[in-house]
C-alpha cells in the first residue's frame, strides 16, 4: 500500500495546491465530498466539534453552506458556490468563511483521479492576493496534516492486514 | 473564542498580511521602539511607516508606551496570540476531517462489496 501522505505546496503567487492518495475509487470519494449525510461523518473539524449545518446544491451556481460548532457552542461558518460539477472527476466552487481569517474569497477545484482503485485528491485553492495566500501558507497547516496523515497510512496499513488475515481465514 | 472577537481577529490578519508590518512586529519584540527607530531599517519614508503603524494600532497589535516625547510603540501580544490559536484550530480540523474521510471510504467500501459481488474473472489473487 503507497503511503497515503499530504502533499502542501505553493504555486505562483496565489495558490495552494493540495495533494493526497485514498485508498478507494473515485466515485466513492466524488460522493464522499458531495453528500451532505456523507459529510457530516467526516468533514466535522477538530475534536468535539460538529458539522451541525451542511447544505449542499450541487450543480453549478448552487450553493454551499457548512456550519461547525464546537463544543462549548462556538460556530465556524463557511459558504461557496459551485462553479463547475463534472463527476466523479472535478468540482469548482468559491469559498469564504464568515470569520474571514484571510481577505478576499478563494476559489478551490478538487480534482480526483483514479488508478488501480486509488484516489489521487488534487484540491488547488486560488486566493484573491498573495497576502491571503501567504497567511494561509504561513499556518502550521502543512506540517501537522502530514504527520497526522502518516500515522493514518500506519493504521490504514494494520486494519487492510486484519482485513486479508480474516478473509484468509 | 467569543464571536465579538471575530472582528478583532480579522483586523489582526489583515494588518499581518503586510510585509513590512510584520517586521515592525518582529522588531518590537525585541523591545519598545520610536518611530524613527522603527523607521531606519526600512526603505520607505516616515510617513508611510506611520501610516503602517497606525494599521498596527487600530488592529490592537501595538500601543504607545508612557514617554510622551519619545512616544514609543511596544508590542501587545495578546491579538497575536488569538490569532495563533485560531490557525491551531484550523490546522487540527484538516488533520481529523481527512482520518475521518479515510475511515469512512473503508466503510463505503464494505458496503458496495456486499451489495455488488465481486465477479469472477478468474484474476483472483
Amino acid at each position: 500500500m503507497s503511503n497515503p501522505t499530504l502533499k502542501v505546496e505553493a504555486r505562483g503567487d496565489r495558490e495552494i495546491v493540495m495533494t493526497r492518495i485514498f485508498d478507494a475509487p473515485r466515485h466513492l470519494v466524488f460522493e464522499a465530498f458531495t453528500k451532505p449525510e456523507l459529510l457530516k461523518r467526516w468533514l466535522t473539524g477538530a475534536p468535539g466539534w460538529s458539522l451541525a449545518v451542511c447544505e449542499v446544491d450541487l450543480r453549478v451556481g448552487g450553493s454551499l453552506r457548512y456550519l461547525w460548532r464546537g463544543p462549548g457552542g462556538e460556530e465556524m461558518g463557511m459558504r461557496g458556490v459551485f462553479r463547475e460539477i463534472t463527476p466523479p472527476e472535478r468540482i469548482v466552487g468559491t469559498e469564504k468563511f464568515d470569520q474571514a481569517w484571510y481577505p478576499g474569497e478563494a476559489v478551490g477545484t478538487v480534482v480526483f483521479t483514479e488508478q488501480s482503485g486509488k484516489t489521487t485528491l488534487t484540491q488547488t485553492i486560488v486566493y484573491e492576493s498573495r497576502e491571503a495566500r501567504d497567511i494561509v501558507l504561513k499556518s502550521p497547516m502543512e506540517g501537522g496534516v502530514t504527520i497526522s496523515y502518516n500515522q493514518l497510512a500506519e493504521l490504514l496499513k494494520s486494519q487492510l492486514a486484519n482485513e486479508k488475515s480474516q478473509r484468509s481465514a | 473564542m467569543q464571536p465579538s472577537g471575530y472582528g478583532q481577529l480579522d483586523a489582526t490578519f489583515a494588518a499581518l498580511a503586510d510585509p513590512t508590518r510584520r517586521a515592525i512586529l518582529a522588531r518590537l519584540a525585541s523591545g519598545e521602539a520610536t518611530v524613527n527607530e522603527l523607521a531606519e531599517p526600512f526603505s520607505v519614508s516616515q510617513p508611510a511607516i506611520s501610516k503602517h503603524l497606525k494599521v498596527l494600532e487600530r488592529a490592537g497589535l501595538i500601543s504607545r508606551g508612557r514617554d510622551a516625547q519619545r512616544r514609543p510603540r511596544r508590542l501587545e501580544a495578546r491579538p497575536l496570540a488569538e490569532a495563533s490559536e485560531w490557525l491551531e484550530r484550523y490546522r487540527e480540523f484538516w488533520e481529523g476531517n481527512f482520518q475521518r474521510l479515510d475511515a469512512l471510504l473503508q466503510v463505503m467500501q464494505t458496503k458496495t462489496k456486499k451489495r455488488r459481488p465481486p465477479k469472477r474473472t478468474g484474476d483472483h489473487r
